[in-house]
């Protein structure tokens, strides 16, 4: 479903992704992880186009990001994405945030986007939030809000950019709870997270980062048995030893 | 001093109906400027914020040019230099064929200047929106327009009202120099007034007071417009 073929990209004169190449098929959990600054984030922010790239190309269900002629608020409109910082848009109730972009986009009527969020917010557990605005809300609830607000687009695929690493530790398991459920759901995601735990438990592959390079492409069972670099054995060594 | 008091001329004609029109042609000048300069100065603004590097050199060259000279200037420019430089025919209708010239040059002038002024404030509020807001409507389908439309701007105005507040106070002072090209407006008249009757304290106490109450009036409007579109939760605007 996404295939990322030979894809590298610079930041001025920063080459931030060095020929990077993997795919996702239909129904996979992929795992990104690797220390900061090693590009993970800038490759799940190429799939749906919000950073351009300069070489390669990428493919979602068949349509090329890169490709000028790909209407890519459409693309978007089909590939959900949660943000490490939420980006719930503080002016709007919880509600009005799960709506937006299925009436402006989707075109569905204020009654059906209001049906299909109701569902979604029962589906994370904020039903009784639907009124509040984002920031009388606690992290956790904030992003269980956003992932409703991308699911509400009837994704084919979600991109998940950090997801916890901005809440307090007792909101995590909150967030991760519902990834969980999704994944079991047959979602197609991308996940860049440093959650090794949610990895090992829903992953079918982990890619490991550094540098701008994918250095580990493996299966989950591969990857936490025995991972081929010395980088990915350093990098794991340093966050699972406690 | 010797001077000799005498606060009854301001009620006597033809002086009241000086300061009335006065001030009625101020509030004239002032509020057409700011229509056009919140509407000019919105769509500058929002120029300076874009990807395309082209609005984007367009809105700054608008704003250096706009800021950069004294009102004064400007005024003068609008009203002596821009109709000779324009083809003749244009000319002669700013000077001719248009009705009351004198008062559409200054409520342009300052609409202008003001606008750029506007334009900066909205850029800066657009600027004080994190940049995840942004990709995030961008990454649900929103196109770059509906962005805008639904989550920038509407976000960055309620950052931008009380520095708004300063620039729609500025159009009000700031409309006492069209008086330089000809328009009766509150500054002109009193000055009148004094010039007729040597009640120059009089007459200037109260274009002050005049002026005093639009600019409080201002303030209260902003601040209830600050009030009412508050976003609830936000620490920030809710302490106020």
């Amino acid at each position: 479903m996404i295939e990322v073929k030979n894809v590298s990209k610079w930041y001025g004169a920063f080459h931030v992704l060095k020929d990077c190449s993997t795919s996702v098929a239909k129904g996979q959990v992929v795992v990104i992880c690797g220390p900061s600054g090693s590009g993970k984030s800038t490759l799940i922010k190429c799939v749906n186009g919000l950073e351009p790239f300069q070489k390669g190309a990428i493919t979602v269900n068949d349509i090329s990001v890169g490709d000028k002629a790909t209407n890519l608020s459409q693309l978007r409109s089909r590939v959900g994405m949660v943000f490490q910082n939420f980006e719930l848009f503080p002016h709007m109730s919880v509600i009005r945030n799960i709506m937006l972009a299925q009436i402006k986009v989707l075109g569905r009527s204020e009654a059906e986007a209001e049906e299909r969020a109701m569902k979604l917010l029962t589906r994370v557990g904020l039903v009784d939030q639907a009124a509040k605005y984002p920031a009388q809300l606690s992290g956790g609830q904030q992003q269980r809000v956003a992932i409703a607000r991308a699911l509400a687009m009837d994704p084919f695929a979600m991109l998940f950019d950090e997801p916890t690493s901005a809440l307090d530790p007792e909101m995590i398991n909150e967030v991760l709870d519902v990834m969980v459920a999704l994944a079991e759901d047959g979602m197609t995601m991308m996940v860049v997270t440093h959650e090794m735990g949610f990895a090992k438990k829903v992953a079918d592959r982990i890619i490991f980062m550094d540098e701008g390079h994918i250095v580990e492409d493996a299966t989950t069972e591969e990857f936490f048995g025995t991972p081929r670099s010395e980088r990915a054995q350093m990098f794991l060594s340093k966050i699972l030893s406690h | 001093m010797n001077y000799r008091w005498d606060w009854g001329i301001l009620l006597k004609d033809p002086y009241f109906s000086w300061i009335a029109s006065g001030f009625g042609w101020t509030c004239a000048v002032a509020i057409l400027a700011w229509i056009i300069a919140l509407s000019l100065g919105s769509v500058i603004g929002v120029m300076r914020t874009l990807p395309h590097p082209v609005p984007r050199a367009i809105g700054t060259a608008y704003v250096e040019l706009f800021r950069n000279i004294p009102l004064l200037v400007q005024l003068f420019l609008w009203y002596f230099v821009v109709p000779e430089v324009l083809p003749r025919e244009a000319g002669m209708f700013l000077k001719r064929g248009l009705p009351m010239p004198e008062f559409w040059t200054a409520v342009v002038c300052l609409g202008f200047y003001t606008g750029a002024r506007v334009a900066e404030q909205v850029r800066a509020g657009i600027n004080a929106i994190r940049s995840g807001q942004r990709q995030a409507a961008l990454a649900m389908g929103l196109t770059l327009t509906q962005v805008y439309r639904y989550v920038l701007v509407p976000v960055s105005y309620r950052i931008i009202i009380p520095p708004l507040t300063s620039d729609f106070l500025g159009v009000f002072k700031n409309s006492s120099l069209a008086l330089t090209i000809g328009v009766a407006e509150l500054t002109a008249r009193s000055r009148q007034i004094e010039e007729y009757t040597f009640q120059g304290i009089e007459a200037f106490a109260t274009a002050t007071v005049l002026y005093s109450v639009v600019t409080f009036a201002v303030m209260a409007l902003m601040h209830m417009t600050e009030k009412r579109t508050r976003i609830p939760g936000l620490i920030s605007l809710e302490a106020k």
